[in-house]
């Protein structure tokens, strides 16, 4: 408690990333006091009182016990459901209904059976302006762009293949490139290697680490793994148990691009170590009220 | 030798045809080692003879129970589609609809032909609503479930991208809907003749129905299967022209058998 009291008070630190001098100036997604209860007055609980700032072209991974809120603070930056209390700014604008040009995916890639993997790349393309006014007209462009993205996953050749012919690794490929083809200033990734043997997951960790320093959106990733936390992102937040509240944020001091041998060094188990610590008395804590 | 035998696409294609001509030979054989009376059973050869040399008399009948059935069915599907979108999108209208369906749906339809009837006549038009009301609710049924396995995270993807209620209904629900939409067609084509053919008994002058009455009044027995055996192949013809549509237009949900046929 006490120390959720103390991040609502101080300022939450910005990414310790390339470009942090011109990021700290303004956060492009900012978290004022919000709390989210579902189920009208008499409702759950589902997230109480978070404050925190993501600066633009950050990349930040929540992390924390199951059941603790970490989806709906997705939903809440995506204007996909709107927050009890407090406010949620993205790019200087409060939210205020679905944003319109987020970027996202899930532990279940959900494609579109009936469509070929590229035309199911290519689905927001026909939902978002500008894209969806002249996707007939500049079909082979939008085409050639999905495939050139495609190729950067590892799945160049795979365009024409139906969603049943690939596997789970590739599908969730394809997923990412799907949330990143309209180019979204905005990507929230919500388990999105959650379902992945080991092996796959090392590798779209790689994938998803390269695109974002090509592109550089911002990206909030929620997850269980913590090494996939600290391998990924600039800056770790811990959520207690429902209601969940940030504990605590850590920045991640790593060098870009992180190989996986990183994830053997002593400074990297140790950071592991302490967000394990942290979850752990979240949960300890989250079990006694229960 | 069975696992080669079934892998022939021929034999399996040729298995339906044995079965029927199976079932036609015990029959046959049956009737004659009985001795059963034909005026009670007749055998199938006495069933097809009457059916070839009573053809003409029994063809116009034949295409005007096809047709009202058509019809009837035609009905069905634009009034199935709008309910099961209605049903499948709307939480309030599934509220509201499904209780009435459901009560709609267990009344015995020939209880509502004397109804039609009262309305409308004797004639083609019951027999047209029966058919009609007999064969819609499966399609209702099956479009609203199809809409409803949208998947929420897939709703969520769609949403967050600004996509509006209508954009995921077309671009997501229907679509999705579609194996669902062609599964219950072909049930709802079979009931359709259900329809048809039980208010043609009851009241109409023409049709296969009328056909039956008529045979069995005069204990021409052998020209009532033969009208039934004209049904029976008319819902299989019609079975199938629906079963090629749902690959040509929902052939991505039957990938399996596709997987099957290519391995071979």
């Amino acid at each position: 408690m006490t120390e959720a009291t103390t991040l609502d008070a101080t300022p939450v630190a910005t990414a310790s990333g390339g470009t942090a001098t011109a990021a700290a100036a303004e956060p492009f997604i900012r978290f004022e006091d919000v709390s989210l209860r579902y189920g009208g007055a008499g409702g759950t609980l589902a997230v109480e009182g978070a404050t925190l700032d993501i600066p633009k072209g950050g990349f930040v991974s929540i992390v924390g016990p199951s059941g603790c809120g970490k989806s709906t603070l997705l939903k809440m930056v995506s204007g996909l459901i709107p927050p009890t209390a407090g406010r949620v700014v993205v790019g200087g604008r409060p939210v205020t209904g679905p944003l319109g040009f987020v970027g996202m995916a899930f532990q279940n890639p959900t494609p579109l059976p009936w469509y070929s993997v590229i035309d199911n790349v290519m689905l927001p393309l026909r939902i978002v302006e500008p894209y969806r006014s002249t996707f007939r007209a500049r079909y082979d462009e939008y085409r050639a762009k999905a495939e050139a993205l495609l190729a950067m996953v590892g799945l160049k050749g795979f365009g024409d293949k139906k969603p049943w012919q690939l596997s789970g690794g590739m599908l969730q490929r394809a997923s990412l490139c799907r949330a990143l083809i309209h180019e979204p200033e905005l990507l929230l990734l919500d388990e999105p290697f959650g379902a992945l043997d080991a092996f796959t997951r090392e590798e779209l960790w790689q994938v998803l680490q390269e695109l974002w320093l090509a592109r550089r959106p911002t990206v909030m990733l929620i997850t269980h793994d913590l090494a996939e936390s600290v391998l990924l992102s600039e800056t770790v937040f811990v959520m207690s148990a429902r209601p969940g509240r940030l504990l605590h944020s850590e920045d991640v001091p790593f060098a870009r691009p992180r190989g996986l041998d990183v994830m053997y060094e002593p400074e990297f188990v140790a950071m592991v170590h302490r967000l394990r610590t942290r979850i752990g008395n979240a949960r300890a804590e989250g079990m006694r009220t229960a | 030798m069975t696992a080669s035998l079934l892998s022939n696409r021929f034999v399996i294609k040729a298995f339906p045809v044995v079965f029927v001509a199976l079932i036609f030979i015990a029959w046959e054989v049956l009737v004659i080692a009985t001795g059963i009376k034909s005026v009670i059973l007749p055998p199938p050869s006495a069933v097809i003879h009457d059916l070839v040399t009573k053809f003409p008399l029994i063809w116009p009948h034949a295409l005007q129970t096809l047709y009202t059935t058509m019809v009837g069915f035609g009905g069905a599907i634009i009034v199935g589609v709008l309910l099961g979108a209605l049903i499948g999108s709307s939480r309030l209208a599934y509220e509201a609809f499904y209780p009435v369906l459901i009560g709609f749906s267990s009344i015995p339809k020939v209880a509502v032909v004397p109804i039609f009837v009262l309305w409308f006549g004797v004639g083609t038009v019951p027999a047209i609503l029966t058919s009609l009301v007999i064969s819609f609710f499966p399609i209702v049924v099956n479009v609203a479930t199809g809409l409803a396995t949208t998947e929420p995270e897939l709703e969520d993807v769609l949403r967050a991208l600004g996509a509006k209620k209508r954009d995921i209904l077309l671009k997501v629900g229907l679509p999705r809907a579609m194996p669902y939409f062609f599964a219950s067609l072909k049930i709802s084509v079979t009931l359709a003749f259900v329809g048809t053919v039980l208010s043609e008994t009851v009241a109409a002058n023409k049709g296969i129905g009328n056909v039956m009455m008529v045979a069995s009044a005069n204990y021409q027995t052998a020209l009532a299967f033969g009208a039934l055996l004209l049904l029976a192949i008319m819902g299989v013809i019609l079975y199938g022209i629906f079963a090629l549509l749902e690959t040509r237009f929902a052939g991505w949900s039957q990938r399996k058998a596709d997987i099957a046929l290519q391995s071979h």
